[in-house]
């Protein structure tokens, strides 16, 4: 009895998360087989497109190294972001020196600095991982610097009482306390760097998932074309996925804070 | 440590905290000095320049003028033999630490080794009750249990005086009652010299050997009192007693006073 009902629960949520999606493939499937327009493909051929598009060589020459530039580009970005974030955030002088120039490049929007890129550091892997991260360090080095400067102060006082050593006190106190704004911070970073990895192939590129969208494109490569927006679509499912991973075990303490001040 | 010398010695201290309103002088001229081993209890209006004065003594704030001096040198920033409970529990313990790790953190930077430091930080926690909570969160416990923590991390820390800043405040009665005992068995059974400040009369006389009154701010001492209690304590019979009401009178008055009114130049007495 008490084994049925949870069962039955995740049963109904399934239901609840695939329902909708599978509305709608029907509805797309539905509307490609009426209409006559020759740049919409049926989910059946984009499926059939998508088996031999990215299963196989593809996979390995044009996916693995988009996903490893975003991987670099995601990683690079929250290692400077968080650092220069809590150094910005920590020291006041710093803050008001660079605060305008902040606004101002986070204001640039980042594809307009592909160009700029390209003509510094070539068409390269490199090029496009500076792409990334130009875009993508913003909002977590932003959040860091509000996580940072809303910490406690009694908590700063207490660890200033204790004399605990500026290490620690950064490793135990300002990285934990400022943790929630960063993980905020890191989620919006996720959307923009797989944009910004795309947009970065699709301009100077000979390979990777974005120039492949481009190059089926311009090929009338429809179905082709449809399942390249299929994977990345996947690509950012899997993201928002290990994100939540890793979230609920950096935020579990603020999470379990949250419930019982709610109660 | 010399005998003689006082543990704790202030003069003329004076606190102005400077605002965009304008200054603001909280502590205007204050001085009392305490001895090894004492349980001092301070009792002021609220606003009066307590939590500032207990800043000073932790050196976690520079007075604008005077001296703090302990065992005889000055003040001037946090000292190992020092360890202070603030009066917001809530915010002075890490959420994201357990118990054990908020009890064990001051201790990291220590040369301790890893099996005197384990032993020290459960002997804490075993002294304040909470063996049983060291791998809980401290937002999983009371408010009681709460504050508990931050005096078994005081203590953990072994420092020669305690500052502990209103802690009871925000409990309820009857933990309050089981918290003051702690404090007097924590300084009858380590030793530990003790700064307690209230604003609640009966605490500071059911606790203190000594209660000094401050004034209203800009703060001095009023009044510094010897309680004059057994030292044998507890919360029926001391209450009861007719010497208790005596006292607890007497800085009733004194408080009232102070309510009133700027103090005329509070006399520096001290009774050691
Ligand atoms: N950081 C500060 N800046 C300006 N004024 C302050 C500051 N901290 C306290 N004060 C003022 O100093 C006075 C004493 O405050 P405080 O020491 O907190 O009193 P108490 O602990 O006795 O309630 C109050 O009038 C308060 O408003
Ligand atoms: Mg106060």
């Amino acid at each position: 009895m008490t084994a049925r009902r949870p069962a039955l629960r995740i049963a109904a949520n399934l239901l609840f998360a695939l329902g909708l999606p599978a509305v709608a493939v029907v509805l797309w499937g539905v509307w490609s087989a009426r209409s006559d327009n020759r740049f919409l493909a049926g989910p059946l051929a984009v499926l059939d497109a998508f088996r031999r598009t990215w299963i196989g060589p593809a996979f390995v020459d044009d996916v693995l190294p988009s996903l490893l530039r975003l991987a670099l580009g995601i990683a690079g970005s929250i290692v400077l972001g968080v650092a220069a974030g809590i150094a910005i955030g920590s020291l006041r002088r710093l803050r008001e020196t660079l605060g305008p120039l902040l606004e101002f490049f986070r204001a640039i929007p980042p594809p307009v600095l592909i160009p700029v890129a390209m003509l510094l550091l070539g068409i390269t892997g490199t090029m496009k991982v500076v792409v990334i991260m130009s875009g993508a360090i913003w909002p977590i080095l932003l959040n860091t610097i509000d996580g940072v400067r809303a910490t406690d102060s009694v908590m700063l006082e207490t660890a200033d009482s204790y004399r605990i050593p500026r290490w620690e006190r950064l490793r135990f106190v300002v990285l934990p306390a400022a943790a929630p704004r960063i993980m905020t911070g890191v989620r919006q970073a996720l959307s923009v760097a797989l944009i910004l990895m795309v947009i970065s192939e699709m301009f100077a590129s000979s390979s990777g998932l974005g120039y492949r969208i481009a190059y089926f494109q311009r090929n009338y490569l429809i179905a082709e074309m449809w399942s390249g927006i299929l994977l990345l679509g996947l690509i950012g499912i899997l993201l928002a996925v290990l994100f939540g991973l890793v979230e609920r075990r950096v935020l579990r303490w603020y999470q379990g804070m949250k419930e019982i001040t709610r109660a | 440590m010399p005998d003689g010398s006082p543990l704790l010695r202030v003069e003329h201290l004076r606190k102005v905290y400077a605002s965009a309103t304008g200054d603001v002088e909280a502590v205007a001229d204050l001085s009392f000095t305490m001895d090894h081993g004492e349980l001092v209890c301070i009792v002021g209006p609220s606003g009066c320049g307590k939590t500032t004065l207990l800043k000073c003594l932790a050196g976690l704030l520079r007075p604008t003028s005077g001296v703090v001096e302990m065992d005889g040198s000055p003040v001037t920033g946090p000292s190992p033999a020092m360890a202070v409970v603030f009066q917001e529990y809530g915010r002075s313990l890490y959420p994201w630490l357990t118990v054990r790790g908020n009890v064990e953190l001051p201790l990291r930077h220590q040369k301790l080794s890893r099996a005197v430091r384990d032993r020290t930080v459960s002997d804490a926690l075993e002294a304040v009750g909470l063996p049983h909570a060291a791998r809980s969160h401290p937002w999983q416990l009371s408010g009681g249990m709460q504050q508990r923590v931050a005096i078994a991390r005081a203590i953990a820390y072994r420092p020669e005086v305690l500052i502990m800043d209103e802690p009871f405040a925000a409990v309820d009665a009857q933990t309050r009652a089981d918290l003051e005992d702690l404090v007097r068995e924590l300084h009858l059974t380590r030793g530990i010299s003790t700064v307690f400040v209230t604003h609640d009369i009966d605490e500071s006389v059911y606790l203190g050997r000594r209660v000094l009154v401050l004034s209203h701010a800009p703060t001095r001492v009023r009044e510094d009192l010897v309680i004059d209690l057994p030292p044998e304590r507890d919360q029926l019979t001391t209450r009861a007693l007719p010497r208790f009401t005596e006292l607890r009178t007497r800085v009733y008055e004194q408080i009232q006073r102070a309510k009133r009114g700027p103090a005329e130049a509070g006399p520096a007495i001290s009774v050691g």
